[in-house]
């Protein structure tokens, strides 16, 4: 290739990715569905008993995670095919105190956010991946699954998790104790984490409720008295009176990232310091599928893509024919 | 000391080997070694004089009286009558008015730096302290008075302590406890309501047995009795781990003993021996939480009389094995490690390299073959 065609071809391709670019913003992201369910897990609230965790382990039938180094009690460090929800915790200097940022400690909750538009439902080849069209709630489906692990490329929050040490194993996630068999949200139920949590940190309810809780949460300020609903917020088991320690950040993780999630996060630290993405409002799954339904638009790209190639086999041919 | 312990024998009426027993049974509530125990009963065998106790009652319910007079190793006879000499005190005295009056004045006078002091009760500060007064005199001038020439000095119970619960709001009589109306002075905290008789008797058996005072932690409480969380030591903290709680009184998981964290329990925010030393000899869980009602944080100021009694504790500490991971932990799968990539990729780096060797070389000798 001589140097004209190669900026020929550069240019070209510049020119492509930008027209592909402006049709990809066709899509916009997805709306939260009809009638979405979700969690509000406020980290001011949680006391770090790991109630959630064990409750987890037993309603999906989870082995405790042994590192072998004597604890005797389920020992995960992060999510795993064994572990769909864990308590992790920020600290910093001293950590005497609650809910600061500097000389204090923070605990954090990890399991699938339940994305509004999730990326992994987006990218799976196989339809494995489903978000429900009327409760939102993502499940995975192993039937159909093919084993290419590209939802874990797939999702911001490294949620998604792959049985490496099973010689048959399979994707892992939360799927709000609602996959087949459990089925607890379909029975009018709630989810096993937040039916335990004592201090109602983990919230089950319709998302647009959650979001409104949040919002009142958002207002009060350090040493507000404020009555906390346990359990589902749409009919609570109880309620606990409790003095805030500590102030809000004014961000309610999950109203916005990435086109929103049904698990929305409060806290009294910044998102960044508990290990949350940075995420753009415009979520992956929206770009991602106006680039690729573009390309494939009336098959364009492959027909134009056959042209080109057409065309250069000939002219091999006929420079070969030539050359003799 | 054989001889000594015949005559101990014939003194209290209590067989050599009960005795120890009970020295024993101190000891190990102040967590020494049985050599130790050795030492008490001999502190307590062969005494250069019963040690003097002058015991004051100020605003109160009397309830750590009640509590001592209902222990069992020793019983209150006992120890009033052989081991101490109690020579002022408003429940038991058999004495009353200016008579026993003149002689806590006397006592205190010819003890003077040799007795132990121990106050019962809140003392009330406002308007001078009138609120309170015995034989014509405010409790906080008794309270000053006899603390002057005091050897040690114990605030028994929670109100002694800091007040307890005269003094949470509106405390009108501007309660406050003993250390608070002797300044420079150490007070020695066994708070509690009613506080537990063996915190107490283990904390005087330590002053007679060494002449010094147990270590105490930063609010002068005795660290052997008020070191751990009762969430620490509770029977019931494995529920606590598991996510079972009781969710009301006379529920299916209060029934079963689940944790109590639910309705209220102060166990995770305050500090206590409770679950380890339980109360009235009875055994069988016999304490608070053991009979199925949460705690309530008697011997922590600010919590008890404080918060209300069934909103949820914050939890303090967090013990092994309860753990938390980090942020940016995470787990790690049974991949490929560092050095196994890098082995393998030296391995795959002498493979491209060998080749590009012999493929020169096979070059070299086509063409050498070719001339």
């Amino acid at each position: 290739m001589d140097r004209r065609t190669f900026l020929k071809t550069a240019g070209a391709g510049v020119a492509g990715a930008a027209c592909i670019s402006t049709v990809a913003d066709a899509r916009p992201n997805l709306e939260p569905a009809p009638e979405a369910v979700g969690m509000l897990y406020d980290s001011t609230l949680c006391v770090g008993c790991k109630a959630c965790v064990t409750a987890c382990k037993e309603v999906n039938d989870m082995t405790p995670v042994d590192r072998g180094d004597g604890h005797i009690y389920d020992s995960a460090l992060d999510l795993s095919g064994d572990t769909l929800n864990v308590i992790k915790v920020y600290s910093d200097g001293t950590a005497a105190v609650k809910d600061s940022e500097e000389n204090g400690f923070a605990f954090e909750k990890r399991s699938c956010m339940h994305c509004v538009d999730p990326g992994c439902v987006s990218v799976c080849p196989v339809t494995a991946m489903r978000r429900d069209p009327l409760t939102g709630i993502v499940t995975h489906h192993p039937d159909a699954c093919i084993g290419c692990r590209t939802c874990m490329v797939g999702c911001p929050y490294n949620v998604p998790q792959f049985e490496y040490d099973n010689a048959f194993g399979r994707i892992h996630k939360c799927q709000m104790c609602n996959q087949e068999g459990l089925e607890r949200i379909n029975k009018g139920g709630m989810t096993a984490c937040a039916e335990v949590c004592p201090t109602g940190a983990t919230l089950f309810g319709p998302r647009s409720m959650l979001m409104e809780e949040a919002k009142r949460r958002m207002e009060l300020k350090s040493g507000d008295n404020y009555n906390f609903p346990r359990g589902d917020i749409s009919k609570p088991e109880s309620y606990h009176e409790k003095e805030l320690e500590a102030d809000y950040q004014n961000h309610i993780w999950g109203e916005k990232e990435a086109g929103g999630t049904n698990v929305l996060h409060i806290s009294a630290i910044p998102f960044d310091k508990l290990g949350m993405p940075p995420l753009e409002d415009r979520s992956y799954a929206s770009v991602s599928e106006g680039v690729q339904h573009t390309l494939y638009k009336y098959m364009a790209l492959p027909a134009a893509a056959m042209a080109g190639l057409t065309y250069v086999v000939k002219r091999n041919k006929d420079n070969h024919d030539g050359e003799e | 000391m054989q001889g000594d312990f015949d005559a101990l024998e014939k003194r209290l009426g209590i067989s050599r080997r009960d005795f120890l027993k009970y020295c024993t049974g101190i000891a190990a509530t102040l967590g020494l070694s049985t050599s130790e125990a050795i030492a008490m009963a001999e502190a307590v065998a062969k005494p250069k004089k019963r040690p003097v106790v002058i015991w004051l009652h100020g605003q109160e319910c009397t309830g750590p009286t009640e509590t001592m007079l209902r222990s069992e190793h020793p019983t209150l006879e006992r120890l009033i009558l052989e081991m101490v000499s109690l020579e002022y005190h408003q429940t038991l005295d058999a004495g009353a008015g200016h008579q026993v009056e003149h002689l806590k004045e006397l006592s205190m006078k010819e003890n003077a730096g040799k007795y132990l002091l121990v106050v019962e009760g809140s003392i009330p500060t406002r308007d001078g302290g009138v609120y309170c007064k015995i034989a014509g005199k405010t409790m906080l001038a008794h309270t000053v008075e006899a603390a002057e020439n005091a050897a040690a000095i114990i605030a028994f119970g929670s109100c002694a302590s800091w007040g307890g619960v005269q003094s949470s709001g509106p405390n009108p009589t501007g309660a406050v406890g003993a250390q608070a109306v002797l300044p420079g002075k150490t007070v020695v905290n066994i708070p509690g309501c009613p506080p537990n008789p063996y915190n107490f008797l283990a904390t005087v058996m330590h002053f007679l047995t060494f002449g010094t005072l147990p270590e105490l932690d930063s609010q002068n409480r005795p660290k052997f009795a008020y070191g751990r969380l009762i969430h620490e030591n509770c029977e019931r903290r494995p529920h606590f781990d598991a996510g079972r709680f009781a969710k009301e009184f006379g529920d299916e998981g209060h029934k079963k003993g689940y944790c109590l964290y639910k309705l209220g329990c102060k166990g995770p925010e305050t500090y206590s021996n409770c679950p380890a030393v339980e109360f009235n000899d009875v055994g069988g869980g016999t304490w608070p939480v053991g009979v199925g009602h949460p705690c309530f944080g008697c011997t922590e100021q600010g919590v008890g009389f404080t918060k209300p009694l069934f909103s949820l504790a914050e939890v303090q500490t967090h013990t092994p094995p309860n753990a938390f991971p980090s942020i940016a932990q995470r787990e790690d799968t049974p991949g490929m490690s560092a050095g196994a990539a890098a082995v393998a990729g030296a391995a795959v780096g002498a493979a491209v390299g060998a080749a590009a060797v012999v493929s020169t070389r096979l070059g070299k000798s086509d063409s050498d073959s070719e001339t």
